[in-house]
């Protein structure tokens, strides 16, 4: 417990003098800010860098005179011939094979099938159940046709994944250009790069695949890198030592053991693809995010949770396969075992198929559940968010009254009246006390640019949204994620909340969160605050519960109530990973409150859309660098920090 | 089985008729673009359904309602069926000077959009719809953000609508506040409806909004043209943008330069193509008031109108 403490203060004195020293100057910049130069408050004009001219002038040179658009267009022929195929036997459009479409109760005995083969009786009817849910509910057609651009992005998203994994982690070069990339992509708002596709590739469920799979396989890339470093040295030796070339080396022994790992990425690039159904339908993904768009733009909200329920049962089934399909050890069945024995799976699906065909003879019901037969839950959602709305209606204006008045206009405008230059020194004075002088100067290189770029403003209400939300989220989620810690059952059901939450398309919080507090920075806050309580409430879980049984019995055998045991043992030892949690919190944040202009903001995201609707390329990635610097500077600090934290822990203990 | 047999089989009898008509128009599917609201989509649906009737294969691709006109410029769409002059004239005609697409025809339906209100507001504000009385009940449309003054809730900003411009030139006591989206307008009013709260919003005809929610447009002093540039046009002599927005905006046809030699029946068709706002709002309400899907409300409005449209495919 002593140890716990003194590591806690073992920072070394002198990066604190020079943090104090430097925090010291940016709050005398923020005093002094009336007598002080207009340069301090904001760069002159004459020193904003046109960034969005360079890029466009750079993508220009791509376009036409690199002839880049003629090899982006030839691949996007090559994907639009794969999703022509699974559109034809998904939902039967008019193309090769022209076989399609296979009917709803042969796809939904398929799955159950596999659930049974990878992961016995409950997984058959998890993954079974979810695909006449959606046949019943009428959403068959839209389903497939998301499906139809998955089965194809995500597949070439791992493909793709592995073979850049692979080079990195044969060339460190490759690695080294990589992984700042890799970096960027990832915390990188999906509008910025969107708008590049459109330009390259053009619209339709082609442009949706291709951004599908630039946003899913930095995943792959990661895993594939750390399965292959994470291979035992004996394994390589054995594979050696029965004489294979270096390619039956790759593909016989190194890549097969590390096969958890590639599941895992495999498992990544999944989620990661139904995470990008809903916004991929503003460039022409078909299907479920199409829908749901539409749906709410007539305000029809009962209809889109709906739609939001199959996206999130479709993420845990496709989640539940591919997580067994990794723990799964491959089976090896006795010599001489009958041929019926060895493939009895396959005989049970076959016999599911030739019933499912038979089925759809019979009646067209068993094709396609038409939308005049479906079942709907609108009905009920709708009249309960009515009454939500109406119960809550006194107490949310009067938050709304509140927070408005006394909270956020103050806020934002304190924010707005820093100068730039306190904010840098700021930044630099905490990097400083966190990592040394080498975080300073990675908080200035990741900062300096936003205010060279001119969107300085519009960058510092993205701050100020992002910040009013983590702490809303921290004062929400921690105490929830206290309590859930508490009892293994409960932490269960809390997570599944958590999961729910996450995967549930964002856009439909936005609809019910304006008709509460009305278009204006509550709204805003409130939407991006639901999304940013999850990771902070699933990492305090997982910091809490993974404290060692024996740190607690010990201090509980010293004589520690269960309070000292929480505030003096069980926190202290938790906060690397809350700092973790913090940080995707950070993440989440930022990515919400980009959607969040579809409410109506003034900030970052603003911007971004009319980027989008514009096709401005410049433009759109300049914003999204902003937003992707804002995002890797906090990731920095924050990582950092928790890594210092848990070094000094691991000392002391 | 049966019914695809069916299917080959009358497409096969469309493409002899077809054939025998006009021979060229290309087997290679006419892509439509498909937005994020009801008219447009069930017009899309229409129009989609009569070219299929004569035979085309058709194809939909929803795509971002300003993005479209690149997108039509580079034959990656067809056409688009509805061009708003307020809303995407400008975008539209950028995309005409770079080339690749032009104007086919113009639909007898108006466009106007401006500032709107639901019917209940009236209550509150008995003088409208006149703008001076709107203007002298201000203070009912106060919202904690705008302090004494009343809120005008506004398009999303990337619309250009000039809002701050005319309450600045007409003097008003009005803080414009814009919404990221048209749903997050339609939440404002359904939110609004519950306590009959006076909002002024942003909105256009034809919509589905005014089969949801009557309402009145305000009414500012009458457009002139020029009003938005030559301050001595109307109101104030020293003010741009003194005066309301058109009343009576045009909604075009669109079409790529190379529809008209790939599938030339189509084209000749389109060209006879235009719907009046009454249409419009009837196809709007299948979907949105009625709760058909737009491929049904299509199908359902063709069967209702034959004699309308059934002249423009021959």
């Amino acid at each position: 417990m002593m140890g716990v403490r003194v590591a806690a203060g073992g920072m070394r004195p002198d990066r604190v003098t020079v943090a104090r020293g430097l925090l010291a100057v940016a709050l005398a910049l923020v005093v002094l800010k009336g007598v002080l130069p207009d340069w301090v408050m904001r760069l002159p004009e004459g020193m904003v860098l046109p960034f969005a001219d360079w890029i466009n002038a750079g993508f220009a040179f791509l376009r036409d005179d690199l002839g880049l658009m003629a090899f982006t267009r030839a691949f996007a022929d090559v994907v639009e011939f794969l999703l022509d195929v699974t559109a034809n036997l998904l939902y039967g459009k008019s193309r090769w094979p022209d076989l399609g479409p296979i009917p709803w109760v042969v796809i939904a005995g398929t799955m159950a099938v596999i659930g049974h083969a990878l992961g016995g009786w409950r997984l058959a009817a998890l993954s079974g159940g979810t695909f006449v849910w959606i046949a019943v509910m009428g959403q068959w057609k839209w389903a497939m046709e998301t499906l139809s651009v998955i089965v194809v992005a995500a597949p070439l998203s791992v493909a793709l994944g592995l073979l850049a994994g692979i080079a990195a982690w044969r060339w460190r070069g490759v690695e080294r250009v990589l992984n700042p990339l890799l970096n960027i992509a990832q915390s990188m708002p999906h509008f910025a790069y969107m708008i590049p596709v459109v330009v390259f590739i053009g619209v339709g469920p082609k442009a949706g695949a291709i951004v599908t799979i630039i946003f899913s396989v930095p995943p792959m890339i990661r895993m594939t890198m750390l399965g292959l470093r994470g291979v035992s040295p004996e394994i390589i030796e054995s594979g050696k030592m029965c004489g294979t070339t270096r390619w039956q080396l790759m593909t016989r022994v190194r890549l097969p053991a590390a096969r958890t790992e590639l599941l895992i990425g495999v498992n990544q690039v999944i989620m990661q693809s139904l995470a990008m159904v809903v916004l991929a339908s503003f460039i022409g993904m078909p299907g479920l995010g199409q829908k749901l768009l539409q749906l709410l733009q007539a305000l029809k909200i009962g209809l889109s949770v709906e739609i939001g329920i199959t996206i999130v049962l479709l993420a845990v089934v496709l989640d539940r396969l591919t997580k067994a399909w990794a723990h799964r050890q491959p089976v090896h069945h006795a010599a001489g075992a009958s041929f019926a024995l060895r493939h009895r799976m396959a005989l049970v699906w076959l016999g599911i198929v030739v019933a499912g065909v038979i089925l759809a003879q019979l009646s067209p019901y068993f094709v396609e559940v038409e939308r005049k037969q479906a079942l709907s839950l609108a009905g009920p959602v709708d009249a309960v968010v009515d009454v939500v709305i109406t119960g809550v209606g006194p107490v949310t204006d009067w938050l709304r009254w509140f927070l408005i008045t006394w909270v956020l206009i103050p806020l934002r405008d304190g924010f707005l009246a820093l100068p730039v230059l306190a904010v840098l020194i700021f930044l630099a004075g905490v990097g400083w006390r966190v990592g040394g002088q080498r975080s300073a100067l990675v908080c200035l290189a990741f900062f300096l640019p936003i205010a060279l770029s001119g969107w300085w403003d519009r960058a510092m209400i993205t701050v100020y949204m992002v910040a009013v939300s983590v702490a809303l989220a921290l004062a929400v989620g921690l105490p929830l994620g206290l309590y859930g810690a508490a009892k293994p059952a409960r932490a269960g059901r809390v997570l599944l909340v958590c999961d729910t939450l996450q995967t549930f398309p964002s856009f439909i919080y936005l609809i019910p969160v304006i008709m509460l507090f009305g278009v204006n920075d509550v709204a805003v806050v409130a939407a991006v605050m639901v999304f940013a309580t999850v990771p902070i409430v699933r990492y305090t879980i997982e910091g809490l519960r993974g404290v060692p049984s024996e740190v607690v019995e010990a201090a509980e055998m010293s004589g520690a109530n269960r309070r000292q045991v929480m505030w003096r043992v069980k926190l202290p030892l938790a906060v690397p990973t809350l700092l973790v949690g913090a940080n995707q919190s950070v993440m989440f944040a930022l990515f919400m409150v980009i959607i969040a202009a579809f409410i109506g903001t003034q900030d970052l995201g603003q911007e971004m859309q009319r980027a989008l609707s514009t096709t401005d390329v410049g433009k759109g990635l300049t914003l999204g660098f902003a937003v992707a610097f804002i995002g890797l500077m906090v990731d920095h600090l924050l990582l950092t920090w928790s890594r210092e934290r848990g070094a000094a822990l691991r000392t002391g203990v | 089985m049966h019914m695809k047999a069916g299917l080959l089989l009358t497409g096969a009898l469309y493409a002899l008729a077809a054939g025998g008509a006009f021979a060229e128009d290309s087997s290679d599917p006419i892509i439509i673009p498909i937005h994020n609201w009801s008219s447009q989509i069930v017009m899309s649906n229409v129009v989609g359904q009569m070219f299929e009737s004569m035979g085309n294969s058709v194809e939909y691709v929803s795509t971002d309602s300003q993005a479209v006109y690149e997108a039509v410029r580079l034959g990656d769409a067809t056409l688009e069926l509805e061009v708003w002059e307020g809303a995407f004239g400008a975008s539209f005609m950028a995309a005409v000077e770079k080339g690749g697409i032009h104007d086919v025809t113009t639909h007898d339906a108006i466009t106007r959009e401006d500032w709107w209100y639901p019917m209940w507001t009236k209550e509150a504000c008995p003088g409208l719809p006149d703008w001076q009385a709107l203007n002298d009940c201000a203070a009912k449309f106060a919202t904690p953000e705008t302090g004494d003054k009343g809120r005008f809730l506004g398009g999303p900003v990337d619309w250009l609508k000039h809002d701050q411009e005319k309450v600045d030139a007409l003097g008003m006591n009005f803080v414009v506040v814009n919404a990221g989206s048209a749903a997050a307008l339609w939440a404002e009013i359904a939110a609004a409806e519950k306590d009959k709260t006076p909002i002024v919003l942003f909105n256009w005809t034809p919509n589905f909004a005014e089969a949801v929610w009557p309402g009145e447009f305000v009414e500012f002093p009458a457009w002139e043209a020029g009003c938005d540039k030559d301050p001595a046009v109307g109101l104030h002599p020293d003010k741009t943008y003194d005066c309301g927005n058109p009343a009576n905006g045009y909604l075009k046809i669109a079409a790529w330069d190379g529809m008209k030699d790939k599938w030339p029946a189509a084209y000749a068709t389109l060209q006879k193509v235009n719907f009046t706002n009454a249409q419009i709002a009837e196809m709007a309400k299948l979907v949105d008031v009625d709760g058909m899907e737009p491929e049904d409300a299509a199908t359902a409005w063709l069967e209702a109108n034959e004699a309308v449209w059934k002249p423009w495919t021959e």
